[in-house]
């Protein structure tokens, strides 16, 4: 009765290379090529130093990323975590009042306005049957117009330096490389938790299963609707530490998280994860934001407008949907 | 105008191939005006085809249809349509956010200089409303959605006679009706074949067959039994002649007394929307099969019993214990497992590998936070490989995505599932439905293995065969309700006694089966 096949067929080495080769996502070929593109135009970013840099500047969208990654998989959208990362940066302003002992609290509130905003979108998602690109783009308005009216239409307040060291931070002395970025070891951390829940609790495939198969899901006993309401949370909690990165990289601004939510759906997409659900890689996906990141970089290097970046952007979210609809195909 | 002696429809050796199954072999019928013409037979005996193909929405592979004396051949409903030939599908074709104008006219709108003339448009559906003696009830201005099941029934019927139909073809009109509205659309017809109407009628219910149909078709497994005046059988004899094959599958042995153990679950007075005071009870060691025709409530019972669509009254306890199952994470938490009809829909995760196809179940009832083990749990890391060969998966790797797998083998992934969260209460919707004969007969090996490792079964098929072979207790369904309950070995007929609500003065259906086999 045995039947699965235990000695694999005949395979010539270059078969065996090629095969494996095939396995590997795409997006690490390409954030390959992106580097080495990087370091023709200016070798100093292939350094420890410049890479390092490149890291910590990429560390928001790679955090957030992640978090988007969670909802991408069940067949959804999150639109409100850029609108989440304004608030963080607002709402840090205001609360610390330039005062470097209210720091620690206000990070505290701040993820828990995070989960409470993730229970909110989850909630509306699962329970009013609102279709998630809806549901979270009115979170998206309602967070912006919220964050505006808090600071009256400017930006208010100080981010004390305590603060902006997660941001822009360096851990100073350290071994080998003199100073390494607070930012970069936020990023190690988040993504270490994330690629952990993703890919060795029962989180992850459940995450999975429901975009796969929403009915199935159900009846294979996973609680559906709770399940989506986590992927929300932990959207929007990585988008308060997005927001706590880029608020310390690049100061107090109500929108500093503008636009970056189409953003983090890009790099999943980049990373091959499938809009609709069910499919999708943690490291691949924090490897797209980290690639958009390098083209950015790489764009900026060459001399191209912002304007023209977006556009890049765009094009890059379609081509990068329809060579996955195109691979699916060809495998059917 | 009855019995006029030329047919206004005729089908002569239609043939119609479907992958894998022969629907329809050599089947010839005449259709007369002024006649209603009833077409009975069992789940997939061919009926809808014939129906489709006489409505222009298939084209058959051989024969000829003969319409008005002239041989047709409709390539679209539209043009089966317009030549006077219209069907009503049980699930009806209007547009419910439209009027009963706009759907009885849809698409020919009468219009004034190229603008839709409402005035002419309201007349003309009026004029066809009054047809349907429907005139004071129905308003051509009301969307569709207002309307009740038979108010949409009479719209349907109205849209036909405004294409000035000639043949009306009904899929079971009156299942979704209540009594005084099958008295109404009784009348209807009446009316309409007074008028030289041709109607021809699918139903299972064999009173209203009995009632309203002057000629009867009986087919079987795709081949024309029989046709004859209505006066002339009766509706033990259409039942004999509806069912009756060779057991020619082998199934594996039945369960001996001794193998039954005790009531693993019990429904008492289980009501909801679809069920009606469902009483069972499930034996730890025992199949028992649930046969029934489409829309009898099988599914529904299953579904019911699993927490789908849960019994909104009565008690169900499973193993001495009242449980109210509102979810499927309930049902699975006491140990039950359904393998569902549509597969694709409701059983696999196509994209997934196939161990965490099987491990998902297993994996909902742990906490969300466990670590998972790759092919197992932390106890059997073994289990995906140990379950792939016990129910004999054939993949070249236990990562392989299930979608690349054949429908047998997924059917087995989806047992397997099942069989790894250590359910000992198993339901099957058609559980070979669409598999080949080989893994047929490996599944029916399976689930007799379940109840011989002491599991209780329910398993639902139309087959009869399958339900004959397989079950050591037979129930049958018939509109929501348990119509009875058989001992193994009984056959075809008193099954489809039961299954068609068809009961003789005594209210015996077995004792009606044996007369009818003498009647033959």
């Amino acid at each position: 009765m045995a039947s699965i096949s235990t000695t694999p067929r005949e395979q010539s080495v270059w078969q065996r290379i090629t095969a494996s080769l095939r396995k590997i996502a795409p997006i690490y070929i390409v954030l390959i090529l992106l580097l080495i593109g990087i370091g023709t135009q200016n070798p100093t970013f292939l350094e420890p130093a410049g890479f390092l840099n490149l890291l910590r500047r990429a560390a928001p969208l790679m955090v957030l990323t992640a978090g988007q990654l969670f909802v991408i998989v069940t067949g959804g959208f999150d639109l409100s975590v850029g609108s989440i990362m304004s608030l963080t940066v607002i709402g840090a302003a205001l609360l610390i009042n330039n005062d470097p002992v209210n720091t620690w609290w206000v990070i505290l509130v701040l993820l828990g306005i995070g989960v409470v905003v993730g229970l909110l979108n989850g909630f509306i998602v699962s329970y009013l049957n609102v279709p998630s690109l809806i549901a979270t783009l009115g979170m998206l308005l309602t967070l912006r117009g919220a964050g505006l009216y808090w600071t009256g239409g400017a930006p208010r307040g100080y981010l004390t330096d305590n603060f902006r060291m997660f941001g822009r931070g360096w851990i100073e002395p350290f071994p080998f490389i003199e100073r390494f970025p607070y930012a970069v070891l936020v990023l190690i951390i988040v993504s270490g938790v994330v690629i952990f829940l993703f890919t060795q609790t029962n989180l992850g495939r459940q995450l999975l299963a429901i975009g796969d198969n929403p009915r199935a899901a159900r009846l294979a006993g996973i609680p559906v609707e709770k399940m989506r309401i986590v992927a929300f949370v932990l959207s929007a909690v990585t988008a308060v530490i997005a927001g706590i990165l880029q608020g310390g990289f690049g100061g107090v601004n109500p929108e500093a998280g503008d636009g970056y939510e189409l953003q983090a759906i890009s790099a999943a997409v980049l990373g091959g994860a499938v809009l609709g659900g069910g499919r999708g890689s943690m490291p691949a996906a924090i490897a797209g934001a980290l690639a958009l990141e390098a083209l950015f970089t790489l764009l900026n290097l060459l001399g191209l407008p912002k304007p023209l970046r977006d556009a890049v952007q765009g094009l890059i979210i379609i081509g990068a949907v329809a060579y996955g609809a195109y691979r699916s195909r060809r495998i059917r | 105008m009855a019995n006029v002696a030329e047919p206004i429809l005729e089908v002569r050796d239609i043939t119609k191939q479907f992958p894998g199954v022969l629907a329809l072999n050599n089947v010839s019928a005449r259709f007369l005006p002024g006649e209603v013409h009833a077409v009975v037979g069992e789940n997939g005996a061919g009926k809808s085809t014939l129906m489709k193909i006489l409505a222009g929405a298939y084209i058959p592979d051989q024969g000829e249809i003969i319409f008005q004396g002239q041989s047709r051949t409709f390539h679209h409903p539209r043009e089966a349509q317009e030549a006077g030939i219209s069907i009503i599908y049980q699930e009806f074709n209007l547009l419910p956010e439209r009027t009963v104008a706009q759907n009885i006219f849809l698409g020919r709108e009468p219009t004034r200089n190229g603008l839709i003339d409402r005035r002419q448009l309201r007349r003309k559906t009026l004029d066809v409303l009054k047809q349907v003696g429907a005139e004071g009830m129905i308003s051509p201005d009301i969307e569709v959605k207002s309307l009740s099941i038979a108010e949409q029934q009479l719209v349907e019927i109205a849209k036909a006679l405004s294409f000035d139909s000639k043949v009306l073809i009904m899929d079971e009109p009156t299942a979704a009706l209540a009594t005084h509205e099958v008295e109404i659309l009784t009348r209807l017809m009446q009316k309409l074949i007074a008028q030289g109407m041709a109607i021809i009628f699918i139903s299972h219910r064999f009173t209203e067959v009995f009632d309203l149909a002057n000629t009867i078709t009986i087919l079987k497994d795709g081949q024309l039994v029989a046709t004859a005046p209505i006066s002339e059988v009766t509706p033990s004899k259409v039942i004999t002649l509806m069912v009756g094959r060779e057991l020619d599958q082998y199934f594996p042995g039945l369960a001996k007394p001794e193998e039954i153990g005790e009531v693993m679950l019990r429904i008492s007075h289980g009501n909801n929307a679809k069920l009606h005071d469902i009483n069972l009870e499930l034996r730890a060691g025992e199949i028992v099969g649930v046969a029934g025709l489409q829309g009898s409530g099988r599914t529904e019972l299953a579904q019911a019993m699993f927490g789908m669509a849960p019994f909104t009254s009565g008690v169900l306890s499973i193993k001495g214990k009242d449980i109210r199952v509102k979810s499927p994470n309930i049902a699975i938490n006491a140990r039950m497992g359904f393998v569902t009809e549509d597969r694709k829909a409701e059983g696999i995760f196509p994209n997934q590998p196939l161990n965490d196809n099987i491990l998902v179940s297993l994996r909902a009832l742990q906490s969300t936070l466990r670590r998972i083990k790759r092919n197992g749990t932390a106890d059997r890391p073994q289990l995906v490989p140990e379950l792939v060969e016990q129910v004999d998966v054939r993949t070249p790797s236990i990562t392989q995505e299930v979608q690349y797998l054949s429908g047998g083998n997924q059917q087995k992934v989806v047992l397997a599932k099942w069989l790894a969260s250590t359910c000992d209460i198993f339901l099957f919707d058609e559980p070979t439905r669409g598999i080949d004969v080989d893994a047929k007969a490996s599944i029916h090996e399976m689930i007799r293995e379940l109840a011989q490792a002491g599991a209780a079964v329910l398993m639902i098929s139309s087959e009869l065969p399958e339900i004959i072979g397989m079950s050591d207790r037979i129930v049958v369904m018939w509109d929501g309700r348990i119509s009875g309950e058989l001992p193994s070995g009984s056959g075809e007929k008193e099954i489809m006694f039961l299954a068609t609500g068809h009961r003789d003065e005594e209210g015996e259906p077995a004792a009606a089966a044996k007369s009818a086999e003498t009647a033959v």
